[in-house]
């Protein structure tokens, strides 16, 4: 135990002390809101300061009334044979011809662009010219916008969820499938960085033959134990600085915005409104127990990593280069992508349906799948279970890994394939 | 009480049998030669001593007491392939792998610092081993098989990749080590440092211990009372008791032969020869432990 020890110290030390761990710890967090700022700000920017472009057209039905919001247009009044001559030769950004309309079958609106067109670009050119039948159909009806708008009504559920003890919270999906799915994600990748890191360091003690001294003061179970832990350590520690990061970061943006708000020339009326939405999200936000995620969140990653991580162990130990390990990688990798595609396809959709329960309560996936579940509310015994299928889950494959390892690292330039590591799994001492 | 005995250990993989039924005393204070081909068992039996691996059948005992993990400390291993830590100072590294062998934090360090001192390797507590030539990380590698004082000590070819100047410095060392009470293990297949630093061999073929004892008995059991005469004119007629085995001319009439005697005692053969021709000198042929071990190892694969 005492040597284990030793080896979580050395391992965590190593990895603590690199400036990779720094660099990742702390610009990490900031580096992603970072590239979606600065995405959205120039994408913004882009839509304000894109001068229109000009669309030449050919109108014979005599409809068409532009709408000077996106484009600039320019009547001609040449037929379209002479009209496109023109366009050939002389170029611009594109020209429409509208044909003599059937109202009801509009058919022949075409447009001639010297490069294909965006489709954001053709969608609003359609949209357009859709409008503009409506109204006069409108006209036909004798139906004014008036009477249209008084059809419309809007109605948002507000939805409670209602616990036995009579509590009642009022929950938003579209948070919590946010949640969900940041969360799920986060924990795919996480599972995934820290296990190739154990197979990694696993490799290089073993290429490095580092490897026959250490087994040689230690079993090679506490070896592959304490490297495993001290990964672990490395990743919560890593997490605790995120969080803490994270939380500083938000109050202070949260107040910065806070502050900014009320500034902006608004009428009491917007004012109220858009308060109002606020109000909802953020009391929405304050449903949910992110003490709660996050302390599950912190047990599942332990779990599913010590889970995978000694799969990765036993990977690491049987193969001589990181190219080599790819063939193994691949068995490892499929509970993965069905959980990671579960989460989108299932279990963000129906959070409590039978699959995507299944998927939770298994030990390969349910990490991932309980992540996208647990903002909107899991029931204890579903928990529980899950947790516990967890912890025997790693106790499995560590077992499993184990027996792998000790013989693994001491085997060089073997060619290995499944028959060679169940050999090796079956051998004695 | 041996330092190292095995009985009858056996270790079987799969496919072949990698230690059969070998018996081995290794005593007290000595430098103990484990010699054998490759692909004999030599290493495996080196993983077994070092309970990296376990025995099918048979027992180790360590100074009379049955091999048990707390004996780890009081081994130090010298493994054939090297390797340390690459992204580890020298330093940390030897700490360590202290600790990992039982000492004390406080002790560790000590002791790698001592014998950084000792090494004239002050400089280079804060470097990194990637940093290092390999001979100087052979030197760190070296004493981190030492530096907690183990009572055997087990070194799988030591001189590999050191240059003559390193090579004696370890000799001195490992000549300092057995004088101060430590048991060594030496595997090779360097017959000259079998030949220069073994008291005791063993040699190991094909899974089975073919030879062992000290070096003395090894050698005189391999006497064949063959003669290297250097003298003048050719040996014409000997009497029936000898065999002229080879004979040839060194430089204008000085010829050298090898007479092997079948009964007569040296002491004949000098007065016998005295009588035919002028001997300038007499060396009994004792074999090398290179052509011990290639005899036997050939021998071995003939039957």
């Amino acid at each position: 135990m005492n040597k284990i020890w030793l080896i979580v110290q050395r391992e965590f030390l190593n990895r603590v002390q690199k400036k990779s761990f720094l660099i990742a710890t702390i610009i990490l967090p900031l580096i992603f809101p970072a590239i979606m700022a600065v995405l959205v700000y120039v994408s913004i920017q882009q839509k304000k300061n894109a001068e229109k472009e000009t669309v030449q057209y050919v109108d014979e039905s005599g409809l068409f009334v532009p709408d000077t919001s996106k484009f600039v247009f320019t009547k001609l009044t040449v037929p379209l044979s002479e009209a496109t001559e023109n366009y050939k030769k002389e170029g611009g950004f594109a020209l429409l011809y509208i044909p003599k309309l059937d109202l009801y079958n509009p058919k022949g609106v075409s447009l001639y662009t010297r490069v294909s067109p965006s489709p954001s670009d053709l969608n609003s050119l359609e949209q357009m010219l859709e409008n503009r039948i409506k109204e006069v159909k409108m006209q036909q009806f004798h139906i004014e916008q008036r009477m249209l708008d008084s059809l419309k009504t809007n109605v948002s559920i507000h939805s409670v969820k209602v616990s036995e003890a009579g509590e009642e919270t009022s929950s938003d999906s579209k948070i919590l499938f946010g949640v969900g799915m940041a969360a799920g994600i986060m924990m795919y990748m996480f599972i995934f960085i820290y296990g190739a890191q154990i197979m990694q360091g696993i490799i290089e003690e073993k290429t490095s033959k580092v490897v026959e001294v250490i087994v040689s003061s230690v079993r090679p179970f506490q070896l592959m134990m304490g490297k495993i832990v001290g990964l672990a350590s490395v990743g919560l520690l890593q997490f605790l600085i995120w969080i803490i990061l994270i939380t500083t970061l938000s109050s202070v943006v949260l107040a910065y915005f806070g502050l900014q708000m009320p500034q902006q020339q608004m009428t009491e009326q917007v004012i109220q409104q858009q308060s109002q939405e606020q109000f909802k999200v953020l009391s929405a936000l304050g449903q949910i127990p992110f003490s709660y995620v996050i302390v599950t969140f912190l047990f599942y990653f332990l779990g599913g990593y010590l889970m995978y991580g000694a799969l990765f162990a036993a990977v690491g130990s049987s193969v001589d280069s990181p190219a080599e390990a790819q063939q193994f990688m691949f068995p490892i990798t499929i509970p993965m992508l069905i959980a990671y595609f579960g989460l989108f396809t299932f279990i963000l959709e129906d959070p409590h349906g039978p699959i995507s329960v299944w998927l939770s309560l298994i030990p390969f996936t349910s990490p991932i799948a309980m992540m996208g579940r647990i903002a909107f509310g899991v029931p204890d015994w579903q928990l529980a279970l899950s947790m516990l299928l967890l912890i025997a889950g790693f106790v499995f494959t560590t077992w499993i890994a184990g027996r792998i390892y000790r013989v693994g690292i001491l085997m060089h330039g073997t060619k290995v394939n499944y028959k060679v590591l169940a050999k090796w799994f079956m051998m004695k001492g | 009480m041996q330092a190292l005995e095995a009985n009858h250990v056996t270790k079987r993989y799969t496919n072949h049998v990698a230690l059969d039924d070998v018996s081995l005393s290794i005593p007290p204070q000595t430098i103990f030669g484990l010699l054998g081909p490759n692909g004999a068992g030599k290493t495996t039996l080196i993983r077994i001593i070092n309970q990296i691996i376990n025995a099918d059948a048979g027992e180790i005992t360590l100074f009379g007491e049955k091999l048990e993990p707390r004996h780890i400390g009081s081994i130090g291993y010298l493994p054939e392939e090297r390797g340390l830590y690459k992204k580890l100072k020298v330093g940390e590294q030897l700490t360590y792998f202290a600790q990992l062998k039982g000492l004390s934090r406080k002790d560790a360090v000590e002791r790698s610092k001592w014998w950084i001192r000792k090494f004239e390797i002050n400089d280079w507590w804060n470097k990194k081993v990637e940093d290092l030539s390999k001979g100087m990380a052979q030197k760190v590698q070296f004493i981190s098989t030492v530096m907690h004082e183990p009572k055997l000590i087990i070194l799988d070819e030591p001189f590999s990749g050191f240059d003559p100047v390193n090579a004696q410095l370890i000799t001195k060392e490992i000549l300092e080590l057995k004088e101060n009470g430590s048991t060594i293990i030496f595997s090779t297949h360097r017959m000259e440092t079998v030949e220069d630093l073994c008291d005791h061999i063993a040699l190991i073929n094909k899974s089975k211990v073919i030879l062992e004892g000290s070096k003395k008995q090894v050698k005189d059991s391999y006497r064949s009372s063959t003669f290297v005469v250097e003298h003048t004119g050719r040996i014409g007629m000997l009497p029936a008791a000898y065999e002229v085995v080879d004979q040839r001319i060194l430089e204008g009439d000085y010829h050298r032969s090898i007479i092997k005697s079948n009964a007569a005692k040296p002491n004949q053969l000098i007065r016998d020869l005295t009588e035919v021709t002028e001997v300038y000198s007499f060396v009994e042929k004792i074999p090398t432990m290179s052509e011990i071990f290639i005899n036997l190892v050939k021998g071995g694969s003939d039957e």
